[in-house]
């Protein structure tokens, strides 16, 4: 009876883990609750969506011309939004812990420390150029597609593809 | 009216910025979600076309949160667009405007250059290499560094990850070369 329960039991926390192993390679961004919610639960991030939307329209931080004026040294504007975007992050990140403050639904707040490889240079890199041909990162190619930039549909399937191709292709990248 | 005509304006970077940076805490409040929105791109693929590439086979549903914010994105810039904008031009740096106009490049109007990316120039070499050539670089890069502007650079940096420094350098580097030294070129073609 012993011997099978020392044998189970590590398989089968090894299967709950494998999901979220997968989910969160190469990622930053990730789901971190363990509370299950019906669909509809997601709506609020729908909003919250929304008003970042409204935000990356009103700073133009969206536009092909700022991003250039950024990568020229012509404008401050860029640094200034995303410094002080960041410094209200960490300010946020640091009183979140502090206090210890939970989610809504009452669950602690949780944040996994990322691991260093080689992606984050050659992958960075390539996202640079990116981001530099396109004038978009990844949000800002939702939102230009709102703004009527319709061709900008074209660029965020590009961008689809260029996720599956380093999909098929990540065994035998240098990582 | 007088705050309604200043919303109308282009927002000045110290109240974008923190407000953009407030969308950290706000997501972890809501429900343990990291703020990001590259991984957006991950989860079509992954609910779309997986292909059975071991990357892509995971329950995309537990993400879904982040494919209802991107959506929100699109929306938000729908209603930035018609409703809270004055639909004056882009002002920008009379320096780029010089350096620009070599390369034929005269319309402000929209948030984006019309003249470069608009659905008839999708079928030429420059605008084939920057819509289509850049959007893939995106993708591409973003999966590889593990984040974009939003994971790494504000939600890695909130964190104090340093490895979302250094991919955030990385960002830098690559958009200043570029920038300076190939899109030129590609602007010429």
């Amino acid at each position: 009876m012993e011997t099978k329960n020392i044998i189970t039991k590590p398989s089968i926390i090894k299967e709950t883990n494998t999901d979220f192993e997968v989910r969160s390679l190469d990622t930053i961004c990730i789901n971190e609750s363990n509370i299950q919610h019906p669909w509809w639960y997601s709506i609020k991030y729908g909003v919250a969506g929304l008003l970042f939307g409204i935000l990356l329209v009103k700073a133009e931080v969206i536009s092909w011309f700022r991003i250039q004026e950024m990568f020229r040294l012509q404008s401050f504007h860029m640094y200034g939004v995303i410094g002080t975007a960041v410094v209200t992050g960490i300010i946020s990140v640091w009183l979140l812990k502090k206090f210890k403050v939970k989610t809504i639904y009452g669950e602690p707040i949780e944040l996994h420390p990322k691991q260093f490889n080689k992606g984050q240079v050659y992958g960075g890199l390539l996202f640079g150029a990116g981001w530099a041909l396109t004038g978009a990162c990844p949000g800002p190619l939702y939102a230009l597609i709102g703004t009527g930039a319709t061709v900008i549909i074209a660029t965020l399937l590009a961008a689809i593809a260029g996720t599956w191709v380093y999909g098929l292709l990540r065994e035998k990248l240098p990582h | 009216m007088q705050i309604w005509e200043w919303i109308k304006q282009p927002w000045p970077w110290y109240v974008a910025g923190p407000l953009i940076g407030l969308t950290v805490p706000l997501l972890l409040i809501m429900g343990n979600k990291s703020f990001g929105v590259s991984s957006s791109l991950r989860h079509i693929c992954a609910a779309c076309i997986p292909a059975n590439i071991p990357f892509f086979k995971y329950n995309w549903r537990k993400e879904t949160w982040n494919l209802f914010f991107v959506a929100g994105i699109l929306v938000g810039a729908i209603i930035a667009t018609n409703w809270l904008s004055t639909g004056e031009p882009v002002a920008v740096n009379p320096k780029l405007v010089h350096d620009l106009q070599q390369y034929k490049i005269h319309n402000y109007s929209s948030i984006v250059p019309v003249d470069l990316f608009n659905w008839p120039s999708l079928f030429t070499v420059r605008g084939f290499i920057l819509m289509i050539g850049g959007g893939f670089l995106v993708g591409f890069g973003t999966r590889y560094a593990g984040g974009c502007t939003s994971g790494h650079a504000i939600m890695g940096l909130s964190n104090l990850q340093w490895p979302s420094l250094v991919a955030t350098c990385c960002f830098m580097i690559g958009g200043f070369i570029t920038a300076n030294l190939i899109l030129p070129v590609v602007l010429n073609m």
